[in-house]
């Protein structure tokens, strides 16, 4: 395309995975995602893709198991009751090495919850989610442009990984319109997939599978997949930095939090209080190194999130007790307000003079 | 000399680890030789369920997968949308298909989704040692079933394949059973069948075979092959519901 | 040297109104400045015929919050909307209101307010559909957010081809709507 035109971020999530070669969607409707679902049924007939709205979350994760087992680019989407519905699905296909992406488009739990947007999703996602030892490669947009470039870029890190990749939005994100242009890819060329179900024709048959039933071969199986994870630690860890050079004060926060804490930080600046942002990209493989430099460097640091504390822990493990960690969150669809930011920062500042 | 009678080209030349008696083997047996019959070994994909034959992949040297409970059907339709020149199967039991996976089983057949299913109905949980399944007879003693399954607490056993020959896009569902050599040639028959309905694009097919379970029934498997055919006929009558209709 | 240029406006009003059409068409037409934007709607059940709203920014710089507490501008056109949002308007703020529905009054002194006959003036140029062209119309005869060839631009864009024939309408209401800001 080269050429910005303004989406919703469902749109340009969309609309990214079609660039990047995927032809397959499995999915079922929930608010506020249903805009990907909606886009692509509209969107896949042209380029020869495959959409199908399946009868349940459940059904559709094992459909993506089933695509990714057959060597598709594949996806599919859904918001937070949904994707808690995915977890065994999800277990299973990091069990079985299968590359896929999966968009959860947060909105406020527990239980139904809400519809408007929260990241209470954030220990689901990078603790575990489903039963096992394994882990998702997530992925944090803060911004509709992010969110396209990611999306195109997770299908070929699951392929890299043979591993599932998840995109963490939140509500406005998915909702909002933003400019957007869409990268040109050099090639969706994929790496040899010679483990996928295809037919056995002229080879030994292809098992696509998770159950080890001898204790010496499943944990032999663990650490492989425990090495892979350390593969993603080392190569792939990202983190934006913004104005940190100076700080006195850093504030670290993720996707939509993340944004507004940008707007504090503005502010902030002008009240001559220097603060800055240490904004994860990847939240796992989680950049603990980056807060471990920071804090010290700084007194204190204010995470922020759209729920009561998650991220946190992970700020407190980079940190390791070398600073104050202090939190500010807001839950429910509630979002973060940046006055009430930048008065927590005024607060953290003048007790620590 | 002539051979009259051999291992099946789509089995590997090893033994199963089922119980004397069970029926597992001998429709492994025919859909190998389905498989072999009708040339498509290179093209076929089996996928295993959770329970006693989740294994398959042991016995079939066809590409397979390997499904969570009751999620075969998902799973066979993600890899049949992705390469519909493929012939797809999954292989199923009673608590995995009518109990878990009831909702997978159901739209799969809702969207005539051009995969084979195998359904055994042996009326409990074999692999997990003998619970109620949904198939479970009234009055059918299991481990969670001990004073006899009754109709008060835990209804009643599910006909699936009455209930998705109801279903538009079900092209072929019928019931067989292994219990004698006659009824082994007519299953035979049946799965042959179900595969070409798949190969002919017509829909989704089933076939449900009632199976012997000897050791969590609790029998000798002479006494399983009688009980087949004295308790589970009656409830579960063998047929054809629904029939495929001829191309165009 | 000039301060990089900033605006947010919040745009409130029942669903069906056109709220979110007019915020859509805002920052349409202030990307083809060469501003980066943001639009954020309410979204869910309401927009099935309750209140709506939406967030704009525009902005020189990378926008940084989409999410807006104290918005410098606000656009209402319902007795709702106002009484939500009035509270929320920065000091010095510019209120454009519909004053063909909205029959409770301002009660701020610290903010500029603008009260637009807006479905009168529509009803006038024959479809009173277009009465949030006119509300968008007086914002920007105002502010001078963005110019009026930008909005016709964004407009012709955004109406498209199968709902052309009614460019010339809305037009007609955003000039009206515009000489009624000016004033």
């Amino acid at each position: 395309m080269g050429k910005k035109t303004l989406m919703t971020g469902n749109e340009a999530i969309a609309e990214a995975a079609v660039q990047a070669g995927c032809r397959h969607f499995f999915g079922y409707p929930i608010t506020p995602q249903s805009e990907i679902p909606e886009y692509l049924s509209k969107r896949f007939p042209e380029v020869g893709g495959c959409f199908l709205q399946a009868e349940s979350e459940i059904a559709s994760i094992y459909m993506v198991f089933g695509a990714a087992g057959a060597g598709a680019r594949v996806m599919t989407s859904s918001s937070s009751p949904g994707i808690s519905l995915m977890q065994e699905g999800i277990s299973y296909i990091s069990a079985a090495e299968l590359p896929c992406v999966i968009v959860n488009v947060m909105r406020g739990g527990p239980g139904l919850g809400g519809i408007q947007p929260s990241q209470s999703d954030y220990f689901q996602a990078t603790k575990g989610g489903g039963h096992g030892d394994y882990h998702v490669l997530v992925l944090a947009p803060s911004t509709v442009q992010e969110a396209a470039d990611l999306m195109m870029e997770a299908f070929d890190l699951a392929d890299k990984y043979r591993n599932p990749v998840m995109i963490l939005g939140d509500g406005f994100l998915g909702q909002m319109i933003e400019p957007v242009e869409f990268k040109h890819m050099s090639s969706t060329d994929r790496p040899a997939r010679d483990w996928t179900i295809t037919g056995a024709k002229g080879r030994a048959q292809n098992v696509v599978k998770s159950l080890y039933l001898k204790p010496d071969v499943l944990e032999q199986h663990n650490l492989g997949l425990h090495r892979k994870y350390q593969k993603m630690i080392k190569n792939e860890r990202r983190v934006e930095a913004y104005l940190t050079e100076d700080a006195q004060i850093i504030i670290v926060a993720f996707g939509m939090a993340a944004r507004i804490a940008k707007t504090a930080i503005k502010i902030l600046r002008e009240k001559d209080i220097k603060a800055g942002l240490v904004r994860p990209i990847t939240l796992f493989p989680f950049p603990y190194q980056t807060l471990e430099r920071v804090a010290e460097k700084v007194d204190n640091l204010l995470v922020v999130e759209m729920n009561l504390g998650q991220m946190i822990e992970d700020v407190k493990l980079g940190v390791c007790g070398k600073a104050e960690v202090h939190f500010y969150g807001r839950v429910g669809g509630m979002v973060p307000n940046y006055d009430e930011i930048v008065a927590d920062v005024e607060k953290i500042v003048k007790e620590s003079r | 000399m002539k051979k009259v009678f051999e291992r099946p080209k789509s089995m590997y030349p090893v033994s199963t680890h089922y119980c004397p008696g069970c029926g597992h083997g001998i429709v492994h047996r025919l859909i190998a030789e389905t498989i072999d019959e009708l040339g498509i070994l290179e093209r076929t994909v089996g996928v295993a369920p959770v329970g006693c034959s989740v294994l398959l992949y042991n016995y079939l040297n066809c590409d397979m997968y390997e499904a969570a409970h009751g999620r075969a059907p998902a799973i066979a339709t993600g890899c049949k949308r992705v390469h519909p020149e493929l012939v797809v199967f999954t292989y199923q039991g009673d608590g995995d298909l009518a109990s878990i996976g009831t909702a997978e089983i159901i739209h799969a057949a809702a969207r005539g989704e051009k995969i084979t299913t195998i359904f055994i109905n042996n009326a409990i949980y074999g692999m997990t040692g003998g619970q109620m399944a949904p198939t479970t007879l009234i009055g059918q003693k299991t481990t969670t079933s001990p004073f006899g399954r009754t109709s008060k607490d835990t209804g009643y056993p599910l006909r699936v394949s009455e209930i998705l020959a109801t279903i538009d896009g079900a092209a072929y569902v019928e019931r067989v059973a292994v219990n004698d050599p006659k009824n082994v040639m007519r299953a035979k028959k049946a799965i042959k069948k179900a595969f070409k309905t798949q190969m002919k694009d017509l829909g989704f097919s089933l076939v449900e075979v009632l199976s012997q379970c000897p050791t969590p029934w609790r029998m000798s498997p002479r006494d399983a092959i009688k009980w087949v055919e004295e308790k589970m006929m009656p409830y579960y009558p063998l047929g054809e519901f629904k029939s495929p209709k001829r191309e165009g | 040297m000039k301060a990089p240029f900033y605006e947010d406006i919040i745009l409130a009003g029942f669903g069906g109104q056109g709220i979110m059409f007019i915020g859509k068409l805002l920052i349409h037409s202030a990307m083809k400045e060469g501003r980066d934007v943001t639009w954020i709607p309410s979204y869910g059940p309401e927009m099935r015929g309750g209140t709506a709203n939406c967030t704009v920014v525009i902005s020189d710089e990378a926008i940084g919050s989409p999410v807006i507490t104290s918005p410098h501008s606000l656009i209402v056109m319902n007795n709702p909307s106002l009484d939500a949002f009035e509270p929320r308007l920065k000091e010095g703020g510019v209120l454009v209101m519909n004053s063909s529905l909205i029959t409770h009054k301002a009660k701020r002194k610290n903010i500029s307010v603008i009260g637009v006959p807006a479905n009168e003036i529509a009803s006038e140029i024959g479809d009173k559909r277009v009465a949030n062209m006119v509300m968008l119309g007086a914002y920007v005869g105002h502010t001078k957010t963005v110019s009026k060839e930008k909005i016709l631009e964004g407009l012709r864009g955004l109406l498209g081809e199968e709902k052309r024939k009614l460019f010339e309408v809305n037009k007609k209401a955003f000039e009206k709507g515009m000489e009624f800001g000016k004033v």
